[in-house]
């Protein structure tokens, strides 16, 4: 069945979606979404770095922004700076970095669309299986911190005073958005990461009325785009990561019809 | 578990210091299990400062701070904003940060008299309400040490008496120690062990009926202030935000009626002879 490459493509989709569905919650109500774009901007430049060096792109990739984020957290704390100047500075700088060390490479061939924009249609069974493999550690992690993130996201103080620690479940937070990045580069692209973090989050919040179920929501909503956008993509030969964003958007902007809250009302009665 | 009569909390010598200012300096101040210890001042004499070394927030640049080893702490803190992209209720942010049953749950909020709210989304909430949530969960907890930041700002009048009540029957039932911060320098319940007035300093601190007599708290808030309102009450029942009735003896009704078995006698009669007086 994986032989197929367009089976391929909705398996590595439906998998990316899932994973990215819960941190991309977390990215919504935290108010990262600058932060997910700088995150994946220094991708780029990991990947340069991972053709330089010849090494895996993805443990590149997720190496670099790790060590972006744990910057960031650190630059934060001593605010010489905004956050959102620091997060461009740091955004911009990586990408453009990334991109001057790939013009340098000459004797590499790089397809600079794909890494923009996905080459979903490209993706390998070891893909896959990276994909998979590594989209459950990411959620078994988060799982684990779930109630420690979420109550520091409420209020950062009340979680500390009673325990919760903060500090040390944003850092795992931190470093379960890189490693969601470097798998999710593949199917949609350095720059449309942050766009499949929080575009189903986004649609599921009005129809959500707790966290968990919010997450959830957001995955299925996450599902239906990659295949509503691959099936588009299939149909009027488009680009597959574009695509899959437009699906979303259409999907959000469906949640904001009236017809959309007329069935959520009815709902609500019903209970 | 932590043995009754044991400090809590101590700070000794305390400062904090922030660009190129002392926030508050030279704080001791501890709590003790089943004591209530009550920080009143200005704005900006550093109060929330003070609870936040207490809680281990901020570590102080000069002097001690110390917490009970494994102290189970509950914090009310002066304002949490949740915004709507948070799908939070009611139900959801008592367990934010413990496991809760059903039942317990209920209970809590059925004390703080918001039951009727558990499944309302904590951003619809007015400020009273909510603050009635925070305390709801804070009891919900049990904790050793409860730092209550302004516990009734938002609240009515009348429910600002109900919620000092509560504070000192939580204080009765859990044998907690509580630090509460209060701005109210009129209303300083008469369940207070200790009052500590603090402007950057500690300008005095001692029963509530010591630092209403101190020049010091005089100075600071005038001779007005110097008949600090020490409150007292004792009516038998509590109407509740829901429109139900609680009654001295713990019990709900719907209505309260002076003949329905929760009314005592002899307090009609007391109340009137007051009232006359």
């Amino acid at each position: 069945m994986l032989d197929d490459f367009f089976v391929r493509a909705i398996v590595a989709g439906v998998g990316v979606a899932i994973v990215a569905a819960p941190l991309g919650c977390f990215v919504v109500w935290r108010r990262l979404a600058y932060f997910g774009d700088t995150l994946s901007h220094a991708a780029l430049l990991g990947v340069a770095l991972a053709l330089f060096f010849q090494i895996d792109v993805v443990f590149a990739v997720f190496i670099v922004c790790a060590l972006v984020a744990l910057a960031l957290v650190a630059l934060q704390q001593r605010a010489s700076l905004s956050s959102d100047s620091l997060l461009g500075l740091l955004a911009h700088s990586s990408l453009a970095l990334g991109l001057v060390v790939l013009a340098f490479m000459t004797w590499v061939r790089v397809d600079l669309m794909g890494l923009l924009f996905g080459d979903i249609l490209a993706v390998s069974k070891a893909d896959i299986a990276l994909i998979y493999g590594g989209g459950a550690v990411v959620l078994a992690i988060l799982a684990l911190i779930w109630r420690p993130l979420f109550a520091s996201t409420v209020n950062r103080e009340l979680a500390a005073a009673e325990g919760m620690a903060p500090e040390k479940t944003n850092i795992v937070f931190m470093l379960l958005m890189a490693i969601v990045i470097a798998i999710a580069m593949k199917i949609v692209g350095v720059l449309l990461i942050t766009a499949l973090l929080i575009i189903p989050a986004a649609t599921a919040r009005r129809l959500a009325h707790g966290p968990e179920i919010m997450a959830i929501l957001a995955a299925l909503i996450g599902i239906s785009a990659v295949i509503i956008g691959l099936f588009g993509s299939l149909q009027w030969d488009t680009p597959s990561g574009p695509s899959i964003v437009v699906a979303a958007l259409l999907l959000f902007i469906i949640s904001l019809t009236p017809v959309y809250s007329i069935f959520v009302r009815r709902k609500d009665i019903a209970k | 578990m932590l043995s009754p009569s044991k400090t809590l909390v101590d700070l000794k010598n305390a400062g904090i210091y922030r660009s190129g200012r002392w926030l508050v300096r030279g704080v001791d101040l501890s709590v003790s299990r089943g004591e209530i210890v009550t920080l009143i001042g200005p704005n900006g004499s550093g109060k929330s400062t003070t609870a936040r070394m207490a809680l281990g927030l901020l570590k102080p640049d000069e002097g001690t701070s110390t917490q009970a080893k494994s102290l189970k702490v509950a914090y009310v803190p002066q304002k949490i904003a949740v915004d709507w992209t948070l799908p939070l209720t009611v139900a959801r942010f008592m367990r934010l940060t413990q496991t809760l049953d059903d039942s317990a749950l209920r209970n809590a909020l059925q004390t703080t008299g918001v039951a009727h709210l558990e499944k309302a989304e904590v951003g619809d909430l007015s400020g009273g309400e909510f603050q009635r949530a925070m305390m709801a969960r804070a009891l919900a907890r049990k904790p050793d040490f409860l730092v209550l930041d302004e516990p009734v700002q938002g609240v009515d009048y009348s429910g600002e008496i109900e919620l000092y009540d509560l504070i000192g029957k939580i204080r009765d039932t859990l044998q907690c120690g509580i630090l509460l911060i209060s701005h109210d320098l009129h209303v300083v319940m008469a369940a207070t062990d200790q009052v500590v007035c603090l402007n950057g300093h500690v300008c005095c601190k001692g029963t509530p009926q010591i630092v209403a007599k101190s020049d010091e708290y005089r100075k600071l808030f005038g001779e007005r202030a110097a008949s600090l309102a020490l409150y007292q009450h004792d009516h038998d029942h509590v109407h509740l935000p829901d429109g139900t009735v609680r009654h001295a003896d713990g019990s709900i009704t719907d209505h309260c009626h002076p003949d329905d078995g929760h009314h005592h006698a002899d307090d009609m009669e007391q109340a009137e002879a007051r009232n006359a007086g």
